[in-house]
């Protein structure tokens, strides 16, 4: 890098890390490349999860639990008593899942309070020229998980409805039966919303913020007189950022509950 | 910024850490968080039935205890009927034993009295016979004064 101007540092600081797989990585729109960035923090925080949760699930305490074990209790406390609250009726599968959602999605959001640009330094030493820390501002990850929660409505709705009671809920829903190209175009609508919704509303906050921090970082980078702005706004930032990822993460989690929740309801009523 | 085969690799990671995450934390958990549940709810009925029975306990001691207290009332009031009776058959074999000694020694006495006066009597005649004898040995003539002695002894 010879010259660093604000685009460019904020262009250098929103580029994955990125590798071939069938496509080239320099075309915009290119689908078949991995982000190695994104797997790499994604599978970072997760191995942390895990190994919390393996830590804790072997050295269960009924009689004193200390430490750790009270966090994890309580949060999957939390979980249990948001998915006892929305989700009628019983399933093993939304547990686990939303505690994981919830988990997994705060700890990738938190990536998001490290210096914007400690981690891409250090990657530098070890000749990766661009790195992006935060896994959930890339739309790869916020579709994974949003995907995957479509996949899941979709096949409870049909497991629980019938494949017949799932196309029905197409045709009669929610206008009756009078009006039933109106009906599949509004409810074909309506089942794409919910994981477009979903990643992009993650996306979408998570980019934001990352921006934020990018410009306040720029402040002292660019002008010394910026610098003790530059401190406040971003420690600002961040505190307010604790916030919203925390946030992110559970309408994440609660809309998952509600959207499966609404899958597993025979909705017989509904029309 | 547009969706990339990394979508794939993070649904991998999301669908193995679900698996992870259900397998040893949720599971685990959960089944402990039900347990200690369980195991608290018993604890607080075993001891709202431990209280339950002390209660029980106690009024069932109450009421051995008024019995045992019934069963010596009686056995003292019994006790003092029996001392009553024994002292009134004892008062009533001592006054008939006192009477029957009485009666003996009564006749004893009189028995000897008797035999005393007999004794006398005898002593009284024979010393009266020596006495007159020695006197009327000069004098007078046993045989001849016979009539009188005799007379005189049947007076004693």
């Amino acid at each position: 890098m010879s010259e660093i101007t604000p685009v460019g540092y904020i262009q250098h600081h929103l580029t994955n890390l990125c590798v071939s797989v069938g496509d080239s990585c320099d075309d915009k729109g290119s689908f078949f490349v991995l982000h190695i960035d994104t797997l790499f923090y994604g599978w970072f925080v997760a191995s942390l999860m895990m190994w919390i949760a393996y830590k804790v699930g072997k050295n269960l305490q009924t009689e004193t639990p200390s430490g750790i074990q009270n966090v994890v209790e309580a949060i999957v406390e939390f979980v249990q008593q948001q998915v006892k609250d929305v989700f009628p009726g019983k399933n093993q599968l939304v547990g686990p899942l939303a505690l994981t959602i919830f988990v997994w999605v705060f700890l990738m959001n938190a990536m998001d309070l490290v210096p914007v640009d400690l981690l891409p330094k250090i990657g530098e030493f070890f000749h990766i020229h661009s790195m992006k820390v935060v896994p959930t501002t890339d739309l790869s990850t916020t579709f994974a998980l949003s995907l995957s929660v479509f996949a899941l409505i979709i096949y409870y709705n049909i497991k629980v409805k019938g494949f017949l009671g799932y196309l029905k809920m197409f045709l009669f829903h929610p206008f009756g039966k009078y009006l039933i190209p109106v009906n599949i175009v509004m409810t074909t609508i309506e089942e794409i919303a919910k994981p477009v919704s979903l990643g992009l509303r993650l996306f979408g906050n998570m980019f934001a913020g990352e921006l934020i921090f990018l410009l306040l970082a720029m402040m002292g980078g660019f002008s010394l007189l910026g610098v003790l702005p530059q401190i406040i706004l971003a420690s600002g930032w961040a505190i307010f950022h604790i916030l919203v990822i925390t946030l992110q993460a559970f309408i994440f989690m609660l809309l998952t509950i509600v959207y499966l929740g609404m899958a597993h309801q025979d909705d017989e009523e509904a029309h | 910024m547009n969706i990339t085969a990394t979508l794939f690799g993070q649904i991998l990671t999301f669908v193995f850490l679900i698996w992870f995450i259900n397998r040893f934390l949720w599971e685990p958990l959960t089944n402990m968080m039900e347990e200690r549940k369980k195991r608290i709810a018993d604890g607080l009925a075993a001891s709202e039935r431990g209280l339950h029975e002390k209660e029980l306990a106690e009024k069932k001691a109450i009421e051995i205890l008024q019995v045992a207290k019934q069963e010596a009332n009686d056995v003292i009031a019994r006790a003092q009927r029996r001392s009553n009776e024994i002292i009134e058959e004892a008062k009533r074999d001592a006054k008939a034993e006192n009477e029957r000694l009485l009666h003996a020694a009564n006749a004893s006495i009189d028995q000897e009295v008797n035999r005393a006066k007999e004794e006398l009597r005898q002593h009284v005649a024979t010393l009266a016979i020596s006495a007159a004898e020695k006197i009327l040995q000069k004098e007078i003539n046993a045989d001849i004064h016979a009539e009188i002695l005799n007379e005189t002894i049947a007076q004693i």
